[in-house]
């Protein structure tokens, strides 16, 4: 699903990745760790498309209408209410049925009282499990996650590990984390950058 | 069918995302009117009509750079063009979709500057509406490319002003031509052409700008 031979990406003079190999196989779970700046997110940015490598090569079997990405930001629209970004995302990403699936999934991640509410209103917290939800909303079967836990509380955090659980073995997941022991049991490789 | 639904969701969320925040458009309207009571000081009593209708496309020019400066700002603070880009939507529909917005932005700008220009300066024609109209459509095409390409980068406040002035300098002679001239036909026809051929570049380029 995911092959990655001496990858590297540079930003002008700074060379962020070098030398990467790495397999994910269909229904596999990379986690990623490293310090701040060591690439992480970097990757992830390369695994969805969004940047190119500088060397090597990457291969990503999946359209990107197959990727769910949580990025750093929530990548939603802060003056649009968290029902109506899922109805503008799941109509880009052609979800049947989307706003019974937004509700579906706002329900399971606890906003959906606040499904009315713009998102410049919401805590980190709340932004963050959106975000998840947009990720979700149109079933992908690949999941970019970085840092997923982040903002979230324990209870927020818990529903991550249940997304995980559930997924884990059936989609394609790499998540970029601090915090690899709460990942390690779904993790089928794991990857540390420098 | 898909492809004018994406654009119009598109287009309706930057136009509720305006009417909620209310960022831009006051900014223009403000921006358009103050150069024109300045413009209006500023000028000779005797100055000719073909001088205030140089300075109300000057005008107007200023205000469409001012509403693009800032087209992009909630997908570029957010990080919102990955997510956009990721989506298996043809990604002209972002474009086309700005643009709508960028457009209706220029429209409602110009219903309070040509009423104004009126009041400070000469009547307005039906030349100089028809070439304001079909002005309109090249700014937003062309500026919203621009302000995609301008968003994605570093000087973006200087680089936006730098590439978008010196291509719509023809807007401004076909406006100018348009609205001073006995025969303003080919001077319209010159901005209709203008329009075709930079919205079909910047519709077919949209994607390259936002990707790597």
């Amino acid at each position: 699903m995911i092959r990655a031979r001496g990858l590297g990406r540079d930003f002008g003079a700074k060379r962020v990745l070098q030398g990467l190999d790495f397999d994910v196989q269909r229904g596999g779970f990379l986690v990623v760790t490293g310090p701040n700046g060591s690439g992480k997110s970097t990757l992830l940015s390369l695994c969805a498309g969004l940047l190119v490598p500088t060397t090597g090569e990457l291969v990503v079997q999946a359209d990107r209408g197959e990727i769910g990405y949580v990025a750093h930001e929530p990548l939603v629209y802060r003056e649009l209410t968290a029902l109506e970004n899922l109805d503008l995302f799941g109509r880009l990403y052609r979800v049947p049925e989307r706003r019974e699936r937004a509700g579906m999934l706002l329900e399971r991640f606890g906003l959906w009282e606040a499904r009315r509410q713009r998102v410049s209103s919401f805590s980190r917290g709340m932004a963050q499990r959106l975000a998840l939800c947009r990720a979700l909303l149109h079933e992908p079967t690949m999941l970019l996650l970085d840092e997923p836990y982040s903002s979230l509380d324990a209870d927020a955090s818990s529903l991550v590990d249940g997304v995980l659980s559930d997924y884990a073995g059936e989609k394609t997941i790499v998540a970029a984390t601090h915090d690899a022991g709460r990942m390690r049991a779904f993790a089928t490789e794991a990857l540390a950058l420098a | 069918m898909n492809y004018l639904g994406d654009v119009a969701a598109l287009a309706r969320k930057d136009l509720l995302l305006e009417l909620r925040s209310r960022d831009t458009l006051p900014a223009m309207l403000l921006f358009v009117v103050s150069t024109l009571v300045v413009f209006h000081f500023a000028l000779p009593a005797d100055a000719s009509d073909t001088a205030t209708t140089g300075l109300l496309w000057v005008a107007l020019l200023f205000t469409a750079l001012l509403g693009l400066a800032r087209a992009f700002v909630a997908e570029r603070e957010e990080r919102l063009l990955d997510g956009l880009v990721l989506a298996p939507c043809d990604r002209s529909a972002i474009w086309l979709g700005k643009g709508i917005g960028v457009l209706a932005f220029l429209g409602a700008a110009e219903v309070v500057a040509l009423p104004a220009y009126a009041l400070f300066f000469q009547p307005v024609g039906w030349e100089l509406v028809v070439a304001v109209l079909l002005a309109d459509i090249g700014l937003a095409a062309v500026g919203t490319l621009l302000a995609a390409m301008a968003a994605a980068g570093r000087a973006r406040e200087l680089l936006l002003p730098l590439l978008f002035l010196p291509l719509v300098i023809p807007v401004v002679v076909g406006g100018v031509g348009a609205s001073v001239t006995d025969d303003p036909g080919r001077y319209l026809a010159f901005l209709g052409l203008y329009d075709a051929v930079f919205a079909i570049l910047s519709w077919a380029s949209f994607e390259y700008v936002v990707t790597e």
